[in-house]
């Protein structure tokens, strides 16, 4: 066997999808040497942005029609997600001062389907008041509501107004403000980003805390509360990449590894590729590189990609939307996203939208759990769809060496996945990641 | 008077491993040279002011941070820059080979408009020089791109590479496509909010 690139590694990480790109990109910054491989030849595997020419080739779809426009004017993204401004994604991107690589622009506008209807999502009390989604006096009440949750702060007992919500059921607090059903489910669907109703029998802080997020968000830049890179979602794993190599790790694409090698206690110690191989101290990857004892499959996710001629109808002729169907407004348990980009973020050629719909399966027919999704988007000119199934990792790797990542959740932020994301730091490394972020630092030093 | 302009442009290096992208640009930038140069500068990206004439050109300057060893440089590495310097070793027919397959890569992911400009480094290591300068200005010509020997080591043509480029740098954009309303993201100057 031949030494793999430089054949001794502190880590060895398959696959460059986002988590797998984050935690490379740290795991170098802190001095470790890393060696990062892909079986593809472009960055992001699940959740890469991909061209026209490597996205029909992933569908098998033969070549694309030159009437879509130039192959590099597209950056399809296989995993549509916004990232939530205040979230704690982008708190990652300060962090590792990954923000330098990227530019970003809000998404323009945020929308509700209720009662066969888009309805925008307020962003201001002023569109709270004037927006059809309620009547009169429950607007009243949904703004005392939403004043309370500016107030609430979980340190200061006196903004709690005899609430505790370490114990108080979501339910619980919705109908102590006088909420009637259809504004819970709006508020926890479209604001919180609960993707079903497990939510409203929980202690209600944790879903407070979401709604929070969402309205400091909001504050933050403007139209929606959600960002999204210029050029697409590729470039989160790209800027990280580029960051771990930076501080000398090390990067091969186009390099699938045949096997994982174990020491005599069964811990990895190393992949083999071809007739080279490379020695770690542990192996870090997405599910799709370990053999399936070591992972379980937690259930499917449909999403489907359509290019359309034109902006979705009925959501003000926008660049960049995303609507919400909550699950219980069309009979299903599982929420449906439906994201919708354009040149404007510079993800299609001029003229072209994309829009994608996604949804946790509930069934086994794919094409009809996105049927109320589809209907809202008008003429569609070419449509793929792929049903992935998610998978979390069976341990923690703390006994094999062998530390994975869970898929990309259905829902459409990154804010579960960068919680998986943090505890696969922890389990690396044993500590856990300091989120602090100190203002100051981010544009002195470069 | 308009004789002031101001322009912003990215310029990134390209071109085999150990050919003296890094030391090219630590010569301009710093003015310093290292024998061993570590093959990565450890920085996101440099930066440097040249001012012409009739304007002051800043480049910001990315190095491939050893992701050219195998070919695994990032799409968004060629995204928005203007100018690119591809490096060759005049001591190694090798590298020229390789500088050609980078113009081409250039142009196929590149931006249309982008200014290549190559460099034949190493050029004060003459008695072992194996690339024909003849040979390598066909090729520029041919292709319309800049062609100049240089020396990271004396420095020489170090500086006239750069300010070359930067006369044939569009005058009048920050490099880019301004229209858009993009932002970088920024920390907010106060956390007011302990779930934010």
């Amino acid at each position: 066997m031949e030494p793999l690139a430089d054949g001794e590694y502190d880590a060895i990480i398959m696959g460059t999808g986002l988590k797998e790109c984050v935690l490379s990109g740290l795991l170098s910054v802190q001095g470790m040497r890393v060696l990062q491989m892909d079986r593809n030849n472009y960055y992001g595997a699940d959740c890469a942005s991909l061209n026209l020419t490597n996205l029909y080739e992933k569908f098998n779809a033969g070549q694309p029609p030159e009437s879509l426009g130039a192959n590099r004017d597209f950056n399809v993204d296989l995993i549509p997600k916004f990232i939530m401004a205040c979230g704690n994604l982008t708190k990652m991107l300060l962090h590792s001062k990954v923000t330098r690589y990227l530019e970003f622009k809000s998404i323009e506008g945020s929308y509700v389907y209720k009662g066969g209807k888009i309805l925008k999502v307020p962003a201001t009390p002023e569109e709270a008041l004037k927006s059809p989604l309620m009547g009169l006096f429950e607007k009243r009440r949904f703004r005392t509501f939403l004043l309370f949750v500016d107030q609430y702060d979980e340190t200061k007992p006196e903004t709690h107004q005899g609430k505790d919500l370490t114990t108080m059921t979501m339910k619980q607090l919705y109908e102590s403000f006088g909420l009637v059903p259809d504004t819970h489910q709006f508020i926890s669907h479209a604001m919180c980003l609960e993707l079903d109703e497990a939510h409203m029998d929980k202690p209600a802080l944790s879903t407070v805390k979401e709604l929070q997020t969402y309205c400091y968000s909001l504050a933050r830049y403007g139209t929606s509360p959600y960002i999204y890179p210029v050029y697409g979602l590729g470039g989160l794993p790209e800027g990280f990449s580029r960051l771990c190599a930076v501080h000398g790790g090390t990067f091969m694409l186009h390099r699938d590894v045949d096997e994982i090698t174990y020491n005599e206690n069964g811990e990895a110690n190393g992949v083999k590729s071809g007739n080279e191989m490379a020695r770690a101290k542990f192996v870090v990857g997405d599910p799709s590189y370990f053999p399936k004892e070591k992972v379980k499959a937690t259930g499917q996710v449909v999403r489907c990609i359509c290019f359309l001629n034109h902006p979705i109808p009925n959501c003000g002729d926008l660049e960049s939307v995303q609507i919400i169907i909550p699950g219980p407004q069309v009979g299903r348990t599982n929420d449906i996203f439906v994201c919708s980009l354009s040149n404007s973020h510079q993800v299609a050629a001029k003229g072209i939208y994309i829009a994608i719909v996604s949804t946790k399966m509930e069934g086994d027919d794919a094409d009809k759990e996105v049927v109320p999704g589809l209907a809202l988007l008008g003429h569609i000119m070419q449509r793929f769809t792929m049903v992935a199934t998610t998978y979390e990792p069976v341990s923690d790797g703390s006994s094999d060496k062998c530390f994975i990542s869970s898929s990309f959740d259905a829902s459409s932020h990154f804010e579960g996945d960068v919680d998986d994301l943090l505890s696969l730091y922890k389990r690396v490394t044993g500590k856990d990641l300091d989120m602090t972020i100190n203002a100051d630092s981010v544009e002195a030093d470069y | 008077m308009s004789n002031n302009r101001f322009c912003h442009f990215k310029l990134v290096l390209l071109g085999d491993t150990a050919v003296g992208k890094s030391c090219l640009v630590v010569r301009f930038v710093r003015d310093e040279f290292f024998e061993f140069q570590e093959p990565t500068i450890g920085a996101a990206f440099l930066t440097q002011t040249l001012a012409l004439d009739d304007a002051t050109v800043k480049f910001e300057i990315w190095d491939t941070a050893g992701q050219e060893r195998y070919r695994s440089l990032a799409p968004m590495y060629y995204r928005g820059a203007a100018a690119a310097v591809v490096v060759y070793d005049i001591t190694n027919p090798d590298s020229f080979a390789g500088a050609k397959s980078w113009v081409k890569e250039l142009q196929r992911r590149g931006d249309q408009n982008v200014v290549i400009a190559m460099a034949g480094n190493k050029a004060d290591l003459e008695a072992h020089r194996k690339v024909d300068f003849n040979e390598a200005n066909e090729y520029a010509e041919a292709n319309g791109i800049i062609h100049m020997e240089t020396s990271a080591k004396n420095a020489n043509n170090v500086k006239a590479l750069f300010s070359e480029i930067a006369k044939r740098l569009p005058n009048n954009t920050q490099g880019g496509n301004g229209e858009r309303e993009a932002f970088p993201i920024l920390p907010q100057k106060q956390e007011a909010r302990n779930c934010c």
